[in-house]
């Protein structure tokens, strides 16, 4: 789980950074993690990704993780071990993954634009501020329902719950369709 | 009073069991349908076993699609795809499509009747939003939350905020189709512009419009960071809809006091548009065909999810007709469904396109994703009738991929060079 504090040097990439740049599609054959870690941001700007080291946070524009539902882009990143990801924005489907599988990620306009490549980066989650140099930005705080998930350590261990509280999987309701 | 709805809205109130529900609300929702590729399915079982689930919600209500690296294309795609085909065999999964009889998953899974207006469906594809337009809630989420589908049969969702596109007026152009209509759309929002939200596509315009262009447009939205693309039904729908859908559907409309935020609400006047053309290296980086300079081609791509239908391989073939593909272009060609394949061959498109010189391939997602079968150099540049051109898509990250309709791509495969039926004088 995540701890109260995440420290690291800042790489920094632009807007609209795809799932194919962080994990090209030519690696999707494998859901092996350490193959995926291997090639994480291989896609991306290769004078950036000549700088990046696996710990660093990951810092981009807007639009991070646009592009294909694929998870082995959060997984990849996650594997690497960079800590985390700050961005001005998140594309949707890359933001319920990165929630669901545990990679922290942080939604700051602000703090995405001031951060330069090799900036020492604190996130202080309880405070929900990050700590660049002398200034503090404030990151968008989870709605309570993706914090359950959260505290829960990722939707399985949620859904775990779920069929553990139900004794067996639970049938869906009846719904629209007329079924 | 209650406050009108949206057809979203409508559809996600109806799967939560509320009367009624608010953008920005979390909703536990029943699922109706989920699907997931060789990509994402692998994951997802492994996940679906780690939390000790013992058997899928409904063996019915799940599709398995191998889609993506198919035929298999090494040994390790083909271990992805056994994983999928032994854990279907072994929960006896009536929606698992083998090899000959799948094809792209996101034209399949409509054509075969498996999703319909008023469903909610859930896929483990960013495509998946191709669905609604049918009239039907659709989103891609990633393999974790389709492992929870399976098991639970449910969905966490947040109520998007719905826009509106109101297309007026009828394009004059004759080679103009709903790839051009959801680029414009594309354009004017921008490639996050619709992140979160539903995109409602409506208006003059879209209500003349084949199905085959609707699925075209709603499968873009995704390209907008669109959560959900949808089409209110109506007799287009129920003509493709009747004696196909294999479950009861429901047709959903917005109400006429539906909540549109004033920025969420456009109006677009297509009587004079023209084909467009989504230039390197993000789908909305959109300019109309005529306008995109002297751009030399190596490879062409027709299929994929967004335009590998039949109507698409019609305009291709009517184009190609009589005509060759330009020395040094290579045209890859893909019906998207064995049934698109077989519909083509009997009306002659095949044969048409193949006299041509076009490259055909047996229905899978080919080279759109990069993956194989028409993998980009360095250097090299591709016209596409996909969905998305960013760096590296569909091979070398020193590619270059534009993005167009069907006829733009049969018409630059014949020139050699991005250009429109119109301008080397191929009137429909």
């Amino acid at each position: 789980m995540v701890s109260n504090t995440i420290r690291g040097r800042a790489v920094k990439f632009g807007d609209n950074i795809d799932t194919d740049q962080i994990i090209p599609a030519r690696y999707l054959f494998t859901s092996d993690e350490k193959e995926l870690a291997r090639h994480c941001m291989e896609g991306a700007d290769p004078a950036i990704v000549a700088v990046m080291r696996p710990d660093d946070i990951i810092v981009a524009g807007r639009n991070f993780g646009c592009g294909s539902s694929r998870e082995h882009a959060p997984v990849s990143i996650k594997a690497q071990g960079h800590p985390c990801v700050i961005a001005e924005s998140f594309a949707r489907i890359f933001f319920r993954n990165a929630i669901n599988i545990g990679l922290p990620i942080f939604e700051s306009p602000d703090a995405a634009r001031a951060i330069r490549t090799g900036d020492a980066v604190e996130v202080d989650l309880a405070g929900g501020m990050i700590k660049v140099g002398g200034n503090r930005f404030a990151f968008e705080a989870y709605p309570e329902e993706i914090r359950r998930i959260i505290a829960a350590g990722g939707l399985l261990n949620a859904v775990r719950e779920t069929l553990r509280s139900r004794g067996r999987p639970p049938q869906p309701e009846v719904g629209a369709s007329g079924r | 009073m209650r406050m009108g709805m949206t057809i979203t809205e409508k559809i996600l109130a109806a799967h939560c069991g509320a009367a009624s529900v608010r953008p920005g609300q979390f909703v536990e929702c029943a699922v109706d349908f989920c699907m997931g590729n060789d990509v994402t399915a692998p994951l997802a079982i492994k996940a679906f076993e780690s939390v000790g689930a013992t058997e899928p919600f409904d063996r019915e209500r799940i599709a398995l699609v191998p889609s993506h690296f198919v035929p298999n294309k090494d040994i390790q795609s083909a271990e992805q795809c056994k994983v999928m085909r032994e854990w279907a065999q072994k929960h006896r999964i009536r929606w698992y499509f083998e090899r000959g009889e799948a094809g792209v998953d996101h034209a399949l899974l409509p054509e075969q009747g498996l999703v319909g207006p008023g469903d909610l469906v859930i896929g483990a594809d960013s495509h998946t939003c191709t669905y609604g337009a049918l009239g039907a809630f659709s989103t891609g989420v990633g393999s974790t939350d389709l492992a929870a589908v399976m098991a639970t049969g449910r969905i966490w969702l947040r109520v998007p905020e719905s826009m509106k596109f109101v297309y007026r007026g009828v394009p004059a152009d004759p080679w103009v189709g709903g790839k051009d209509l959801v680029l414009l759309a594309i354009k004017r929002v921008g490639f996050d512009g619709a992140t979160y939200k539903a995109m409602e596509f409506t208006g003059g315009a879209i209500s003349r419009l084949p199905m085959d262009d609707r699925l075209t447009m709603c499968n873009m939205a995704i390209e907008a960071g669109g959560k959900s693309g949808i089409i209110a039904p109506d007799s287009v729908t129920e003509e493709y809809c009747r004696g196909r859908c294999r479950r009861p559907y429901v047709f959903y409309a917005s109400d006429p006091d539906a909540n549109y935020r004033e920025e969420n609400v456009f109006e677009l006047d297509v009587s004079g548009l023209t084909p467009l053309v989504a230039m390197p290296h993000s789908p909305d980086n959109v300019a109309p065909v005529d306008e995109v300079g002297d751009v030399r081609i190596d490879q062409v791509f027709l299929g994929s999810c967004t335009n590998g239908r039949l109507s698409d391989l019609r305009i291709a073939a009517s184009i190609l007709k009589g005509r060759r593909v330009a020395k040094g272009v290579r045209f890859v060609v893909i019906p998207a469904t064995p049934a698109i394949f077989l519909e083509a061959l009997r009306a002659g498109y095949i044969e048409i396109l193949k006299e041509a010189g076009a490259d055909i391939g047996d229905s899978h997602c080919g080279p759109c994703l990069g993956g194989h079968y028409g993998v980009l150099a360095a250097g090299e540049v591709c016209l596409a009738t996909s969905n998305r051109n960013f760096p590296g898509r569909m091979g070398h990250r020193d590619s270059k991929v534009y993005l167009c309709n069907p006829a733009v791509a049969a018409a630059s495969a014949v020139a050699g060079k991005i250009i429109s039926p119109a301008k080397i004088g191929i009137r429909p």
